[in-house]
């Protein structure tokens, strides 16, 4: 066998190789998507339910909660980045990335000092890569988010916006996640989670007659229990949506590499095949030449 | 009769129940409460314990509930709870 025909056929043998493990990957993620969904699917009654009461309790009291009013200077900032564990997901890490870098220019044009908090390994690998510091960070478990992570993350920054300035607390609260919209598409998206931005609040109709709430012990200590839950919910749903986009955007990763792999299958089959004809034209050649030369010689 | 109450009840990773009823007893930080088409809005907190449903069908639903919350607007009563899992 010719040296060039070896190469070649290495090469297919790479090629398949790699198209095996790619393709395995789009079937494992093209099945995890759907059970992601159904978890999306399966959270959002509880976290519409209480995105309702907390714009209820916020939009029909007027008590003033630290958490729902504004400080009158906001220093610190912090952001949640919600990538993935492990890569070969397309772009899916790096533009949630690239969003939290800019969100991070925008604060500090502001004027406000950025505090980072991380999920998942990309992160933190693009933070000790670039020897930058991180508040706290969890790893571990992005494609399947239980509801325990999304607890120890909230009760970590509920508690850093809890504390002073001076104490290292912080005065807004974003998150940097991917949104599930579609198989094909995953937006990165950018949500102040606190101080709160109603945007459900529903406007109570003009003729109708104010809806008099009654809170029960009384609004405070009813917020004072709602928002831990309503971070916690928000956060999870982060995850989930998140885990779910993961998925697709892995799915849609691997079969764009499976398609290539066939290309270069396909291609370095061709040139083996030019190879191996042109290999034997030659032989065949050498033959006729071989038999010519001793037929004149005699 | 006044119409009847939209009740349901969420835990943080699925809709546990969902349907129409007469009555809803829960208890909450200060006490049981019943509630009945017509009640004013209202949001409370729920002391962990049972919930009760008395659905229209006559069928009696009974949820334990642990962190949450009630809701009462314009007769749709909400019982979220991060924990919360049917009795019966």
């Amino acid at each position: 066998m010719g040296a060039q025909l070896r190469v070649y056929r290495s090469k297919i043998k790479s090629a398949q190789t790699t198209k095996k493990i790619t393709r395995a990957m789009e079937l494992i993620s093209a099945s995890r998507i759907q059970k992601a969904q159904t978890r999306v699917a399966q959270t959002t009654p509880y976290s519409r339910a209480i995105t309702r009461a907390v714009s209820a309790v916020a939009t029909y009291s007027n008590v003033d909660h630290p958490l729902t009013t504004e400080r009158e200077k906001l220093d610190t900032a912090a952001i949640v980045i919600f990538t993935s564990d492990r890569g070969l997901a397309g772009a899916f890490s790096s533009s949630i990335l690239k969003e939290a870098e800019s969100l991070a220019e925008l604060l500090r044009s502001e004027g406000k000092k950025v505090v980072y908090y991380l999920v998942g390994r990309k992160a933190v690998g693009y933070f000790s890569f670039r020897k930058r510091d991180s508040a706290k960070s969890w790893t571990g478990g992005t494609d399947q988010p239980v509801f325990e992570t999304a607890k120890e993350i909230a009760d970590a920054v509920v508690e850093a916006y809890n504390l002073d300035d001076e104490e290292g607390g912080v005065d807004e609260i974003h998150l940097v996640f991917n949104r599930f919209v579609s198989m094909v598409s995953q937006v990165p998206e950018v949500v102040r989670l606190l101080p709160l931005e109603i945007v459900e609040g529903e406007e109570p109709e003009t003729n109708e007659v104010f809806p008099l709430y009654e809170f029960e012990p009384d609004a405070e200590t009813v917020l004072d229990a709602l928002l831990p839950i309503y971070v916690e919910s928000r956060i999870f749903n982060a995850m989930l949506q998140s885990a779910a986009a993961e998925h697709a955007a892995r799915q849609k990763a691997m079969k764009s590499a499976s398609d290539n792999a066939d290309n270069l299958i396909r291609d370095y089959t061709r040139l083996a095949n030019n190879a191996r004809q042109s290999e034997i034209t030659q032989q065949i050649s050498e033959i006729v030449g071989g038999a010519d030369a001793l037929a004149s010689a005699k | 009769m006044a119409s009847p109450l939209t009740v349901s009840v969420v835990s943080a990773d699925q809709e546990i129940w969902s349907g129409e009823a007469s009555m809803v007893i829960a208890k909450t930080v200060e006490g049981e409460i019943g509630i009945l088409a017509g009640h004013e809005p209202m949001l409370a907190i729920l002391a962990s314990g049972e919930v009760r449903v008395n659905a229209t069908g006559g069928e009696r639903i009974v949820a334990r509930a642990d962190d949450g919350f009630l809701s009462v607007d314009n007769d749709v009563v909400t019982i979220v709870a991060r924990d919360a899992e049917l009795v019966k």
